[in-house]
């Protein structure tokens, strides 16, 4: 069985291997701020008790206040899996370091994100809509977009 | 704009910019159609109530022609969503559609005679549809499956999807159910056959 790292343990592990680093555990997952998240990511991937060679999941959600992208990573060596969440606020641009360096996987999810909820991955190397047409005005899973 | 193309038979590198130039082209497709097909096309349908004047050698040819066209009615291999399991169902052998001349799902438009619509069709896949539609040889004829073709279903007020396959091509038969057992299907492709029954030549000569 596949086993759930708790961010509780983990928190603090991020925090002694990288200092500056902005994040702090809740219930369900390692919240990280924006800025510090690539290095938090290439952390968790290069550790060697940790071990997260594999991004399961990007989801975007949008929580009216603010929108909040989620990573789901899991170790296949190790069977583990950690759930990371980046909160932004909903401006002109949200905007967060793309993952496509680390795990290449990460390319056709941070593209469907931004393509439904309007994020925009910094560093991706084709970030263009992947479902809906160029020229399509709007996100159409964030809250406030009307048809 | 031909893809990897340059014209002279060889293949030019396809580089970032011939990407973005052809999202481009694609984008102003689809938002162009979706500008001019605000409306859904006629039913093709009217000149079945209407009189025809008929003589006998015209008459006989023409039920000879009919019996023809709707006793080999080609289907275009055109699954676009869950409807398409129910139309696979139909083809295989418990439903059998072979019974009626139809097994042979064409992979090309240039062999097929009839468009089975199956399922959902987007913006994104309007264009397409709209091509293949006239790529197929006349005679040919759509039968439009499911509530999501027929009217977007539950889809209808979508960003994304065409409300009704009638905005893009002219609908002959339509197959309600979410999706249609593939009795219903059969159900109406025998009423297709039906209608194929009561055309003529004199019409279609007059027509196109």
């Amino acid at each position: 069985m596949t086993r759930d790292l708790s961010p509780f343990e983990l928190a603090p592990l991020v925090q002694r291997e990288l200092p500056s680093a902005a994040v702090s555990p809740t219930t369900p997952a390692l919240m990280v701020e924006p800025g510090s998240l690539l290095a938090v990511a290439r952390l968790l991937q290069e550790s060697p008790t940790l071990k997260l060679d594999y991004l399961v999941s990007v989801t975007g959600v949008d929580y009216l206040d603010y929108l909040e992208v989620v990573y789901h990573l899991a170790s296949i060596a190790l069977n583990h899996r950690v759930v990371l969440k980046v909160q932004l606020p909903r401006g002109d641009k949200p905007t967060v370091p793309s993952l496509t360096s680390l795990w290449r996987g990460a390319d056709l999810q941070e593209r469907e994100v931004y393509d439904l909820m309007g994020v925009y991955f910094e560093g991706h190397p084709n970030l263009k809509r992947v479902f809906l047409w160029e020229g399509f005005v709007g996100h159409p899973l964030r809250k406030d977009f009307l048809y | 704009m031909e893809i990897g193309g340059n014209g002279h038979g060889a293949l030019s590198p396809i580089t970032p910019e011939v990407m973005r130039q052809l999202d481009f082209s694609e984008g102003q497709t689809i938002e162009a159609m979706r500008g001019a097909n605000r409306r859904p096309i006629p039913d093709p349908d009217r000149w079945l109530t209407e009189e025809i004047q008929k003589s006998v050698l015209v008459t006989s040819l023409d039920s000879l022609v009919n019996w023809g066209r709707r006793s080999s009615l080609w289907p275009m291999n055109f699954g676009l969503a869950c409807c398409a399991i129910e139309m696979i169902c139909a083809a295989v052998s418990r439903f059998d559609i072979a019974r009626f001349g139809m097994e042979l799902f064409r992979a090309s438009p240039r062999q097929a005679d009839l468009m089975i619509v199956a399922g959902t069709v987007t913006w994104k896949m309007a264009p397409a549809l709209r091509r293949i539609y006239d790529q197929m040889p006349e005679p040919k004829w759509v039968a439009a499956m499911g509530s999501c073709a027929i009217c977007g279903g539950t889809f209808a007020q979508g960003y994304s999807v065409v409300p009704g396959v009638s905005r893009i091509v002219p609908v002959d038969v339509y197959i309600p159910g979410c999706p249609p057992r593939p009795d219903a299907l059969i159900y109406g492709l025998m009423m297709l056959h039906k209608k194929i029954a009561k055309d003529s030549i004199a019409r279609q000569a007059r027509v196109g």
